[in-house]
């Protein structure tokens, strides 16, 4: 049995950590979440020499302060877990601003390894970096690597397997922030020594620097566990405050920042670091950011980057859709043909093949749209679309990058809330991203479409075209009005800063976007297929039962009786008049059924709508699926539930109806449009709001 | 030499910072990402509505609105 050590991978988002990753543990990995959060937890093993290291790929931050729920899983994870090494992959191209984090690293006093990602771009970029020197001055490995073609990453995972084998105690860097802040240091670790205050879990000298800089997680720790002397010490943080505000002009926290970057020039101006060219000149990414992000061309060419988007997840998903809702039906054919009527048999056709294969039926949409998205985002544009909207989607309180969950949610008609849900997950802020999963069901997404399109060409006809356009622009007006409002109440708060890194754009590589891809689809059908399955259950149980009466069936039965013997075998005219029979069972079980009762129950309540029971149950019907709609509404009026072949006369039903006007059915569609999303999303949106 | 603000300045203008007069959230997230005082900074450009504004900031680019960019001293050549 070989030892295991449990090894962090930390870094800057951008760095090219989950490349390394990757990398490093190849398909092995296990996908999780941190408890209690949304946050992903990535696992994998190594093995070398002998040696299991498991790697924890930590969120991608670029400090370890407790403001965003990342710091605070990255920060807890290194101090509770107490991994052997960290390995910290820093950006050789951006080694100064890294380097933040790095040295937030050193003072909690972990073994820290660095891998130093990108040297060929750095290269290429005239930048020479003295490795043997940095890790001379750091004392501590530095090991240069590149990620994307697995350069260097058999060493550094060598070097680190060899770190992990000693048996090392941490200590803090002594890093020095000016006079005023080292000695208040000081004689603060002394009292966090001398009463043992939290030395359980941090070192005294970190507690005493996360103090001064009026941490929020210390501070809640710190009053649970010594009231007086946690009192004592934030007097003196205040006190040094109001010396550093009238002298400086700014906070310990300020002042302490200032003196990290401080320490990292310092280390850097030792002859580590050597540019070739002015540090600032434009590389090729800023030459293409000069066009992409133009003025006048360049919103030009996000829209149709946005429509292409939409076209290659959609379009290129319809015909695998098409795959697998043919496969689900061949089954229930199948189901059909081979078993007896019964409970049974409706239970297994109804409920459970038409949820499964609900649910899987998404998954090709739910495949292309991640690997479309997972493109932008890898890339590099996905930065800039947030960059060029942020103005105009911040006055409803929301971010530049909520544009993306709400095209994909069908803000350009036909797309799925389901996958439009997902996308907000490259949202960092917590409240914008809230408000845009909320909103975005409000987008009319494809399933909405074949009910939508039948009350058009049914009452609308003349106009269908413009009045699709009108629907459209009142889903975004409507949804972005909304978010507004969420943002002015439950959602209040000051936006979320929006300084971001525009990293230059990079060529995603193959694997990445697989894995990527894989990992979110599994993700999907795992969470959803669960519970979609009890829910579609639950939908058939309430659409069937109680059963009709023995009376009304044995009625139908002697109807079906005098057919046959009034008509001669085997003659269309008998086929019909059965059929005909069928489908009034149908009507006739639907009304009886619990759905029925609801929908006759809340008759009292819709009839202001002008909705009459039978729209009813069809619109309990669309919560579990907006597909549903559709056919519910067709049964409900005794056309079957075969719609595609029904689909004309259903319409001439509706026109003949006397309850039905063109009011009516705009209040409908109005209705359908915003009364609820179907499960797939609600559960959605639950499990990414945790 | 002159000490403007952040938004002031034109497209392509360089400058030192000098301060970052906000505390909190903003303050440690603008500071985290290598604005501090003693840093030059180039504005790189602009989003089409003139907000946020994109700078160069140590070899990389950064993005700031403008009310946020408001707190940033910048001391400028004439």
């Amino acid at each position: 049995m070989s030892a295991e050590f449990k090894i962090a991978l930390a870094g800057n988002p951008n760095a090219g950590k989950t490349t390394l990753f990757n990398a490093i543990t190849g398909a092995r990995q296990h996908v999780g979440n941190y408890p209690g959060v949304t946050v992903e937890k990535k696992e994998g093993i190594y093995e070398c020499d002998g040696k299991r290291l498991k790697i924890v790929d930590l969120p991608g931050t670029y400090s370890l302060a407790a403001y965003s729920v990342e710091e605070i899983v990255a920060r807890n994870f290194l101090l509770q877990e107490r991994p052997r090494v960290v390995i910290n992959i820093v950006d050789a191209a951006n080694l100064e601003r890294n380097l933040y984090l790095s040295t937030q690293l050193f003072e909690i006093g972990v073994p820290v390894i660095i891998a130093l990602n990108m040297m060929d771009v750095a290269k290429e970029r005239g930048i020479a970096i003295d490795c043997r020197k940095l890790s001379d001055l750091l004392s501590l490995p530095v090991v240069p690597i590149v990620a994307r073609k697995g350069e260097g990453v058999d060493e550094l995972m060598r070097q680190t397997a060899q770190l992990a084998a000693q048996e090392r105690e941490w200590r803090p860097a002594n890093i020095s922030y000016g006079e005023d802040m080292d000695e208040i240091l000081l004689t603060m670790e002394e009292k966090i020594k001398a009463a043992s205050f939290l030395t359980d879990l941090y070192h005294p000298r970190w507690t005493a620097l996360k103090l001064l800089e009026a941490d929020s997680q210390l501070r809640e720790a710190g009053i649970r566990a010594n009231k007086k002397l946690y009192e004592e010490l934030a007097g003196k943080v205040k006190k040094i405050s109001r010396h550093t505000m009238r002298t400086l002009e700014t906070t310990p926290e300020a002042i302490i920042a200032d003196y990290r970057y401080g320490y990292i020039k310092s280390i850097l101006m030792q002859g580590v670091i050597s540019h070739q060219y002015d540090i600032n000149r434009l590389y090729t990414s800023d030459k293409i950011d000069k066009i992409l992000t133009q003025r006048f061309i360049g919103p030009l060419i996000m829209i149709g980057v946005l429509f292409g988007l939409y076209q290659f997840t959609f379009g290129l998903s319809a015909l695998p859709m098409a795959w697998v809702t043919d496969f689900f039906d061949l089954m229930a054919r199948g189901v059909n043909h081979l078993m007896a009527d019964g409970p049974l048999k409706s239970l297994l056709i109804s409920g459970i093949i038409a949820g499964v294969g609900g649910v899987l039926s998404f998954v090709p949409l739910i495949m292309l749209m991640f690997m479309g998205l997972a493109f932008l985002e890898d890339s590099g544009y996905l930065a800039r679309v947030a960059f060029m909207l942020d103005r105009i989607f911040r006055i409803f309180g929301l971010h530049g990058n909520s544009v993306m969950a709400y095209i994909v949610s069908g803000g350009i008609a036909g797309g799925c809330a389901v996958p439009g849900v997902m996308a907000t997950r490259t949202l960092r802020s917590p409240r914008e991203r809230m408000a845009t999963l909320l909103t975005a069901p409000f987008m009319n997404c494809g399933a909405k479409l074949p009910i939508l399109a039948l009350l058009i060409g049914t009452f609308f006809a003349k106009y269908q075209a413009g009045f699709m356009l009108f629907l459209t622009l009142l889903a975004w007006v409507t949804a972005l009005l909304t978010a507004k409002f969420l943002r002015l109440t439950i959602l209040k708060g000051e936006s979320t800063p929006f300084i971001m890194e525009m990293p230059p754009y990079r060529f995603p590589t193959f694997k990445g976007l697989m894995i990527h891809t894989w990992e979110k689809t599994w993700h999907y059908i795992q969470k959803a297929g669960t519970v979609i399955l009890g829910i579609s259950i639950l939908m058939w149980v309430i659409m069937s039962y109680p059963a009709l009466p023995a009376h009304q069936r044995q009625a139908l039965n002697q109807e079906r009786q005098e057919i046959i013997n009034s008509t001669s075998a085997g003659s269309t005219h008998r086929q019909e008049m059965l059929s005909g029979i069928d489908r009034k069972e149908a009507e006739l079980k639907l009304k009886n059924s619990v759905a029925g009762y609801l929908g006759r129950g809340l008759e009292h309540v819709s009839w202001l709508a002008g909705f009459n029971w039978r729209t009813n149950i069809a619109l309990i019907g669309g919560v579990a699926a907006k597909e549903v709609i559709v056919s519910t509404l067709a049964t409900a009026y005794s056309m079957g539930d075969k719609v595609g072949s029904d689909k004309g006369s259903l319409a001439q039903t509706l026109t003949r109806s006397p309850g039905w006007t063109p009011v009516v059915s705009l209040s409908l569609i109005v209705f359908v449009m915003f009364y609820s999303p179907c499960f797939i999303t609600v559960v959605c949106i639950s499990k990414e709001a945790g | 030499m002159s000490k403007v603000l952040m938004r002031q300045m034109a497209k392509n203008q360089s400058g030192t910072i000098t301060a970052v007069k906000v505390g909190g959230e903003l303050g440690r997230r603008i500071r985290e990402m290598g604005i501090v005082p003693g840093t030059i900074i180039t504005i790189q450009g602009r989003a089409p509505l003139n907000d946020p504004v994109a700078l160069r900031v140590m070899g990389g680019t950064l993005t700031l609105r403008n009310n946020e960019a408001d707190h940033i001293e910048i001391e400028v050549e004439d």
